[in-house]
């Protein structure tokens, strides 16, 4: 029985629903050696802003029960070096490019996604959710009416360029937010991004990250990442990225049915290089064992 | 680098809560040059991320991995028997160049066993090489095993066994040329050191330690400030995982 494993999302047609989560990939190059790129339904790059931006001093990470706290604070080589080595390395494989776009303030997001309408990307996704940026980032993403603006803002400038929103979990009910960017004309949502935490050294009497507060993500966070995916979709009409502690085929399988038509992975490619691939296989190899003919079929089957 | 299943060979405690490992992984054994290191991973899924440990020696089936426990995963790994298996990540990182004059090769605590590798190529090139290793107390390990390679002057910081107090201590008493040093050991005695030597108009090169995430420069979760801008982020910040963990100490902004 011949399977069908490819999806569609706001036009756009992925082999397969499994992407890498931005940030822990940085644009493929150093996973290209574990992982044949070419069989993923997409790359998600780090988070690109106009002009290079330094982070946050170390340590910037730390592990905890199940999952991991990260304050990296954006650091990125900015669009001009993205667009001459970033993307380009990308464009070798069969595979999606979806690139993730920050900025401290609409007009940075503005420029950067009026620069990325013309370049090689598939899909934008705007990061509104980064805890660990003091300006602009989060603040977009927990007010319902800065979130609209900021949709409608990027949306005026994208072009052709499908946009999703990625949303934080960090707020009371994200259904508000997920209507909001819906209203601003948003493409998509991808959810969720990390969740605010903070770690204490206790021998040192210190906060564990420089940062102080770092985003927790990885498998501790992904019952909860089910249930924000699952409340997303039965709210906007929109089709969702969905990720958060994605570790195996079965995880995944969990979003799509929750909802998701896409699935990004992320922290659980530090705890295994090759994991993103042993996904794609895993879900075919769960589609074969349901007897199930067309992915499409389990995308919010659990109602 | 590659990303594998190696197998337990030997393990040896070869000092308080210091463990000695060999693990069989030719394809990493074979590439592993002095200063580089390897990731490995708990079998515990909880403990996601991977535990960076030097590559103290080689050879064309193994590398060799001398640690102290430190937490839950190097708890686990010193709890391995021959023929388990564990995951591994390597080898990672840049190299200590390849050098043409004599150095001295400095170690501090667990910062040893990566010295030990750098020692003997240094030697097999023809290079007169001095090493100079800090500990606590009395209480040493690898020391012998640099006597083959050349002198070994030895500091404690509590004066039990020669030069009492630190490896630049050490270095000042016995008045060495240090046109040329290697150093791996905590923060504070690379600072010191490369201070020491800097001053002298030498070359210092030091291995740096920093937590990491993905261990392949995909995160940027360990960087260290750096003088000239960086060639991924066109910042200031070099990533330990991959450009270093070996630096030219003249070249850090720390
Ligand atoms: C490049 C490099 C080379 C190293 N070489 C050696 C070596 O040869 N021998 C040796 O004994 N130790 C070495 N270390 C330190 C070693 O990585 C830590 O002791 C180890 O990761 C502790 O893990 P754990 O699970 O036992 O401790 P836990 O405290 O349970 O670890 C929790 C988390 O913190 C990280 N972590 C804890 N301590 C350190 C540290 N000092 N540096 C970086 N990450 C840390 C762990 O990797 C893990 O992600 C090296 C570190 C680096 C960065
Ligand atoms: C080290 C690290 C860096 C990240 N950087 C970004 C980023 O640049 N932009 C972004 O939108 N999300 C970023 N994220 C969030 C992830 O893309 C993802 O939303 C989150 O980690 C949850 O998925 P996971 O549990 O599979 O990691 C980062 C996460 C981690 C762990
Ligand atoms: S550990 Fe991820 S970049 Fe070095």
């Amino acid at each position: 029985m011949a399977i069908k494993t490819e999806v569609k999302l706001a036009g756009v047609s992925l082999k397969n629903p499994v992407l890498t989560a931005s940030g822990t990939f940085g644009s493929g190059m150093e996973f290209s050696q574990f992982v044949d790129l070419s069989k993923l339904g997409g790359v998600v790059t780090k988070g690109v802003s106009v002009v290079p931006w330094e982070g946050n001093p170390t340590p910037r990470v730390m592990e905890t029960a199940s999952g991991m706290l990260n304050a990296i604070g954006l650091q990125n080589p900015g669009l001009d070096v993205f667009l001459k080595r970033d993307l380009p390395f990308l464009e070798q494989f069969n595979t999606r490019r979806i690139v993730n776009v920050c900025g401290h303030t609409t007009e940075e997001y503005v420029k950067a996604v009026e620069i990325l309408s013309e370049s090689s990307a598939d899909i934008l996704e705007i990061n509104i959710s980064c805890p660990n940026v003091k300006a602009g980032g989060i603040t977009f993403g927990t007010v319902p009416k800065m979130a609209e603006e900021i949709t409608k803002a990027v949306k005026a400038v994208a072009g052709k360029k499908p946009v999703f929103m990625k949303l934080s979990p960090n707020v009371t009910d994200i259904t508000e937010i997920a209507k909001a960017v819906e209203a601003g004309g948003a493409d998509g949502i991808s959810l969720i991004n990390t969740l605010l935490g903070m770690k204490i050294d206790i021998r040192r009497r210190a906060f564990a990250l420089a940062n102080k507060t770092g985003g927790l993500s990885g498998p501790a966070v992904k019952p909860v990442a089910v249930r924000m995916v699952y409340q997303v979709a039965n709210s906007v009409k929109l089709p969702l990225i969905g990720m958060g502690g994605i570790a195996c085929a079965e995880d995944a399988i969990e979003f799509l049915m929750a909802g998701a038509t896409a699935v990004s992975v992320g922290t659980a490619n530090f705890h295994n290089p090759k994991v993103t691939e042993e996904i794609v296989s895993g879900i075919e190899a769960f589609l074969t064992e349901q007897k199930i003919a067309d992915i499409n079929e389990i995308i919010g089957c659990v109602r | 680098m590659k990303y594998s299943i190696g197998t337990v060979i030997s393990i040896k405690k070869i000092g308080e809560g210091i463990f000695d490992l060999r693990v069989a992984e030719p394809g990493i054994a074979r590439d592993a040059e002095p200063g580089q290191f390897v990731c490995l991973y708990s079998d515990d899924g909880a403990h996601l991320l991977p535990r960076p440990i030097s590559i103290c020696e080689r050879d064309e089936e193994s590398v060799r991995l001398v640690f102290r426990i430190a937490g839950y995963g190097t708890k686990e790994f010193s709890e391995k028997k021959p023929g388990d298996t564990v995951r591994i990540l390597g080898p990672i990182g840049n190299p200590y160049p390849a050098f043409t004059s004599n150095v001295i090769v400095v170690g501090g605590g667990i910062g040893i066993p990566p010295m030990l590798y750098l020692a003997r190529k240094c030697k097999e090139a023809g290079l007169k090489v001095t090493t100079v290793l800090g500990y606590r107390d009395k209480n040493t390990f690898l020391d012998e095993e640099f006597k083959a390679y050349g002198d070994v002057i030895i500091a404690t910081d509590n004066g039990d066994l020669g030069v009492h107090g630190t490896v630049v201590d050490a270095i000042r008493e016995k008045d060495l040329d240090v046109s040329l040093v290697c150093a791996c050991g905590p923060m504070p005695m690379l600072k010191g050191l490369s201070k020491y030597v800097l001053e002298k108009g030498g070359r210092c090169y030091v291995s740096l330690e920093e937590r990491m995430a993905c261990g392949v420069g995909a995160c940027l979760g360990c960087i260290t400030k750096t003088k000239q801008v960086d060639g991924h982020s066109h910042v200031k910040n070099q990533r330990i995982c991959t450009e270093g963990p070996v630096f030219d100490a003249s070249e850090l902004d720390w």
